[in-house]
């Protein structure tokens, strides 16, 4: 069992609670919710677990227009009808015709995968519900060739959600569930020095307090989050800025630089110019 | 022990249920975690707790629940020494003077009994309800300002782990949303106007009719595309700005975005108090871009649903007298606007931010909802469903 701890990368910060949650989930082999601000690293939580614990990972991204039989399996009739048309010999099975989906993939890998569920909320309200027989024994009927696809291993499931719509009691009971708070300061510290190690322990922390007085203008509609810091300070190495560009004389009135990459709203850049001109006009 | 805890969960409301106690047994017997307070703290959490909003509640139950327990915890594991932390907390963040203070009313020691004395006392007065209320921080105390689980959350931190209070520092707070009215939740609320028709481009292959057509094609095939499905309800949004909608700003605002990202079809107008002769677009330009109202009409046809929402409190007149607008001469009332607007979209409603229950006080709202004929709802979650029900019927 040893084996099967969660206990973050060398690329990835896991605070306690996040292991905790990851640890209950493969223990129990129950699917795994995320939930958090967009930015936070919920997609890159399954690569990790797949990379920490050396396990395959298959990737399932939803759109507003997946199906929950787009998962399991579909049945390519059209094809079957044109090779028919053409007299082709494979015609007869129809097995030639059905098509894994990526649930199917992860229930036939030898070994324990571990299958990301990416923005289940993207989906039609119904589709988690579709799911529910299949998460629950992990186990599905493909009615097209009468065969019953079993799990050879339970895969480790993460789902991730983005808060776009509720979703069901009865999917989400099947669930273990986490919700990855934004980082603190000290966590946040952690993260960028594992992007950026030997990073100037003086930009790190001008940049740090930027980015939080940044985040705590009130009635941001987007506000920056932890993907976003990182590209800022990418950014802010690349053009070599000096720390002293980024420390505020007297708190509030001094723009970022390169603040484009950590402000994405036209109406949030709008807002926080006039409130850095509003904080001069009265410093003066 | 666990059963009473279980039975709490569900009496504050976190919708646990018996799959789910059973599976926090099943992990507490796998030995997911080691035995500590914490661990079990973030693993029932993990396995209870399926929403962010219920993250707050979890942690009341859990810190009334297992009060003092972690004592009980902590000589399982690793022993735990909070009164020492406390001791260096008050080193740090005590001045001098506020140091020798202490002295004077007996020593640390002394002062936290009498601070937790205080605070028993003050829990017993305020304590209403299953909240717990941080007044406790009113005391002679001065820079304490906290109570005494307020000076041990500030135990955080890597120095003590068996001793953090996280639950304490209840930092979901305010993603518990019971009250207030998100823009989620108006979304799935407004989501009960989506009708699906076939519009547009017919891009999707329409299997059913691929093969009916191939089929009498004899054999030969026969592809057959029908347009994508789309939510095809059209709506027309009414908003009162200004003057005393300057209080339901937010909602307001959470509607509209809520609206903006649910339907195709969305136009909106502004008006002020009442809807009179002419509308406008932007609020910035309102007295120089106003646009008639008659123009509307004949721009949008009676298949849109027509949505008003301000909080009708206004002088009468304004609404029944011709020249009562209060920022310029109406010719006609806006009485006879509103039914212009009425007989030209049927399917109307009118939401307001005011608490239904204040409605009757106020003599423009009554007259407003006569109009109105009653299609008036409260902007909450459950006046937009009834809305919505409402723009749905017939």
């Amino acid at each position: 069992m040893s084996s099967n701890r969660f206990t973050g990368t060398a690329r990835y910060v896991a605070t306690d609670d996040l292991k905790m949650a990851v640890n209950a989930a493969v223990t129990l082999s129950r699917p795994l919710l995320i939930k958090g601000e967009p930015g936070t690293g919920k997609t890159q939580l399954a690569e990790e677990i797949a990379a920490s614990l050396g396990r395959p990972l298959h990737e399932w991204h939803i759109k507003s227009t997946t199906k929950a039989q787009q998962g399991l399996y579909e049945y390519d009739a059209v094809s079957r009808l044109r090779d028919s048309q053409l007299g082709e010999a494979r015609v007869r099975d129809i097995g030639n015709y059905i098509v894994k989906g990526r649930l199917w993939e992860a229930f036939t890998s030898d070994v324990q995968p571990v299958l990301l569920i990416d923005e289940i909320d993207k989906a039609d309200i119904e589709f988690p519900n579709d799911l529910l027989r299949e998460l629950d024994r992990m186990e599905f009927y493909v009615y097209e060739t009468r065969e019953l696809v079993k799990a050879r291993h339970r895969p480790i499931i993460v789902i991730t959600s983005n808060n776009e719509k509720e979703l069901p009691d009865a999917f989400l009971r099947r669930c273990f569930f986490h919700y990855i708070r934004f980082p603190e300061a000290e966590t946040m510290t952690a993260i960028i020095d594992v992007h950026f190690p030997g990073l100037k322990r003086e930009l790190l922390k001008e940049a740090l307090d930027a980015f939080y007085r940044l985040r705590d203008v009130p009635g941001l509609k987007k506000k920056p989050s932890t993907s976003e810091l990182l590209d800022w300070i990418k950014l802010l190495l690349a053009e070599d800025i000096p720390p002293e560009a980024l420390r505020a004389v007297d708190g509030k009135t001094a723009i970022p630089p390169l603040y484009g990459a950590l402000l994405k709203n036209e109406q949030d850049v709008h807002l926080f110019e006039q409130l850095v001109f509003m904080n001069r006009r009265a410093a003066r | 022990m666990l059963v009473r805890f279980f039975l709490m969960l569900r009496a504050a409301g976190v919708p646990v249920s018996l799959t789910e106690f059973l599976a926090l047994l099943e992990a507490l017997k796998a030995r997911v975690g080691t035995l500590s307070v914490d661990d079990f703290y973030v693993l029932g959490r993990t396995v209870l707790v399926k929403d962010e909003r219920h993250y707050d509640r979890y942690d009341r139950v859990f810190g009334q629940h297992f009060k003092g327990l972690e004592q009980a915890f902590a000589a399982l594991g690793e022993a735990s020494v909070p009164e020492e932390w406390l001791r260096r907390m008050a080193e740090l963040t005590l001045s001098a003077e506020e140091r020798a203070k202490v002295e004077a009313l007996g020593g640390f020691d002394q002062l936290m009994e009498a601070l937790k004395e205080r605070l028993r006392e003050q829990q017993g007065r305020h304590e209403g309800g299953s909240k717990w209320i941080g007044t406790a921080g009113r005391s002679p105390f001065g820079a304490y300002g906290y109570n005494p689980e307020g000076v041990r959350i500030g135990q955080d931190g890597s120095r003590n782990r068996s001793a953090v209070k996280v639950w304490d520092r209840r930092e979901f707070r305010n993603l518990d949303d019971s009250l207030e009215l998100g823009t989620r939740n108006i979304k799935l609320a407004l989501r009960r106007l989506r009708r699906f028709a076939r519009e547009g481009a017919a891009d999707e292959l329409d299997l059913g009719g691929t093969i009916d057509a191939t089929a009498r094609n004899a054999g030969w095939l026969d592809l057959r595309l029908v347009p994508e499905r789309h939510n095809a309800i059209k709506v027309l949004l009414f908003l009162d700005v200004g003057g005393s909608m300057d209080d339901h700003v937010r909602v307001c605002e959470e509607l509209f975005t809520a609206a903006r990202t649910e339907f195709k079809h969305l136009e909106y107008y502004y008006f002020h108090n009442f809807v009179y002769e002419t509308v406008w677009k932007d609020n910035r330009r309102r007295h120089a871009e106003r646009i008639p109202t008659h123009e509307v009409i004949r721009t949008y046809g009676p298949d849109y649903r027509l949505v008003f929402v301000g909080d009708a409190t206004m002088g009468p007149y304004e609404i029944v007298q011709p020249g009562g607008s209060i920022e310029h001469w109406n010719d006609e009332a806006g009485a006879a606007w509103l039914g212009r607007l009425q007989r030209a979209y049927p399917k109307h409603v009118w939401l307001n931010p005011e608490p239904e229950d204040r409605w009757d006080y106020v003599p423009s709202i009554g007259v407003a909802r006569q109009l109105l004929e009653g299609r008036m709802y409260p902007l909450t979650l459950a006046g937009i469903d009834r809305a919505t029900r409402a723009l749905n019927a017939r």
